[in-house]
């Protein structure tokens, strides 16, 4: 299969990659980026832990075409820290509520809740509930996470 | 999984002749969501994938008293569009229940009814609202109603080279109302048990119980009001889906209630011969037995939620105060 060179905006820098097309975004950036944050949970679109933001929607990185991501921006987990290295608020919200425990889910359930903030800066439980709803977690049962989630948009 | 090559055309015509070139061996692919899992499922395993994310305006919603939408348009964009929710508020609900937000941020509602599951959540929405599928090959370009386009568990009327160009919902009739349900375990990402939608055209719009319709009066009194007001449901549609291995209209239940009175009784009659008409299979997500009798419960809740939108088209499905 004849490769092709992709080029996008990864975590704001350019970057261009030679891949065969059938892979998924998600093999690009562990596989071929080394971007390990992203994690694969169910590889069927329905663990979410694989999300990224995609022009800043959120998308399941698992079963997503790299092919589509061709001139478009994608932010990964590894994207979130500032320049000298500081944690998001989010993070550290999560860090400090206790909303991490074995940390599978957490980046992609920290990159839904950066997009439930991005449109929504003051969401309410309900709001925060369904937006995460498409990251499971095994661990904390979802209360802390919704917490830190509540305490970064300045709510708690 | 499985090694495919990858087209991303331009133009309608450029997509359509490479369809035409590669044939059985290549799959149209718009959202990825479902055609991605199938190929790692190995359900599928097409040698080319040709998408059609790079087409322009095949991701359009246009609302001017009658709705086209482009087969590429998201369900999270579906959700979102106010004309969409004011006026056929029934695909709202299906949008709504699909999937995460990570799904419906990508999948497409051309992918959701090109699939064809019988759980497909759009396609009772679609039904009831009187869609017309545009159908285009390179050569030729047809239109058939979408009660034809189903034709069995993942089987729909399109030939090979053929690709939906356009979904049209005609415009409705002046106090109208729609609503979907979607019978599921749990409240996101699952597939329903059973899918119920509803589109009622009253006579009038002065509802003289609405107030009792935001309450949580029980629905024989608020029929019973109805009764009374004399009102007529002039145009009437009822989907089920899960119910039969496609998408089904229940006709039957239908001409029970065009042009009649509303009353209790008769909603009763109307679900319970809806419940007749279905064909529904014992599966792994419900017994059959369990799918009629919810059919007769559903049928008559969505009609409430469709006249209950006659009167206030924004009001969202509360699953917990649905009478």
């Amino acid at each position: 299969m004849n490769k092709r060179i992709l080029s996008f905006t990864l975590n704001g820098e350019p970057v261009e990659v030679e891949i065969e097309p059938h892979l998924t975004l998600l093999q690009v950036l562990r596989d071929k980026l080394e971007l390990t944050g992203t994690k694969e949970g169910c590889g069927m679109g329905e663990c979410g832990a694989c999300t990224v933001l995609l022009d800043g929607k959120t998308v399941n990185s698992c079963i997503f075409p790299a092919m589509e991501v061709d001139r478009k921006s994608v932010t990964t987990i590894e994207g979130l820290t500032d320049a000298q290295g500081n944690l998001h608020p989010i993070q550290k919200a999560f860090v400090e509520y206790g909303a991490i425990q074995c940390g599978f889910c957490t980046p992609g359930m920290v990159l839904s809740a950066k997009a439930i903030l991005d449109e929504n800066p003051k969401p309410t439980e309900e709001e925060i509930r369904s937006g995460i709803a498409g990251n499971l977690c095994r661990c904390t049962g979802y209360l802390q996470i919704v917490q830190a989630i509540k305490a970064a948009s300045g709510q708690q | 999984m499985k090694k495919f090559d990858y087209f991303k055309p331009k133009t309608l015509e450029e997509a359509l002749a490479l369809f035409a070139k590669y044939g059985e061996k290549a799959k149209l692919i718009a959202g990825g969501t479902d055609v991605i899992v199938m190929i790692k499922q190995k359900t599928i395993s097409p040698d080319v994938l040709i998408s059609l994310q790079g087409i322009p305006g095949l991701n359009e919603i246009k609302c001017n008293g009658s709705l086209t939408i482009g087969p590429m348009v998201t369900h999270r964009a579906i959700e979102k569009s106010e004309a969409i929710r004011k006026h056929f508020s029934a695909l709202t609900d299906a949008a709504d229940f699909l999937g995460s937000i990570q799904i419906r941020n990508v999948a497409t509602i051309g992918g959701n009814i090109c699939t064809a599951a019988p759980s497909a959540d759009t396609a009772t929405p679609l039904l009831v609202l009187g869609t017309q599928v545009r159908i285009k090959s390179l050569k030729e370009e047809r239109t058939i109603p979408i009660e034809e386009f189903f034709k069995g568990p993942g089987k729909t009327v399109l030939k090979a080279s053929e690709m939906v160009k356009e979904l049209l919902i005609p415009k409705l009739l002046p106090n109208t109302g729609s609503a979907y349900y979607k019978l599921q375990r749990r409240l996101a990402l699952d597939l329903p048990i059973l899918g119920v939608s509803v589109l009622i055209s009253l006579d009038k719009n002065k509802v003289a119980c609405s107030d009792m319709l935001c309450t949580a009066s029980p629905i024989s009194s608020i029929l019973h009001k109805m009764e009374e007001d004399q009102i007529v449901c002039k145009e009437v549609r009822i989907a089920l889906g899960v119910a039969a291995p496609t998408p089904l209209r229940a006709v039957k239940a239908e001409a029970l209630l065009r042009g009649k009175k509303l009353s209790d009784e008769l909603l009763e009659e109307v679900a319970a011969t809806a419940s007749k008409e279905a064909q529904p299979r014992d599966s792994i997500r419900g017994e059959a037995w369990y799918r009629r009798d919810m059919i007769k419960v559903l049928v008559k809740r969505m009609a409430m939620k469709s006249i209950e939108r006659v009167i206030q088209p924004e009001e969202t499905i509360f699953p917990e105060r649905l009478w």
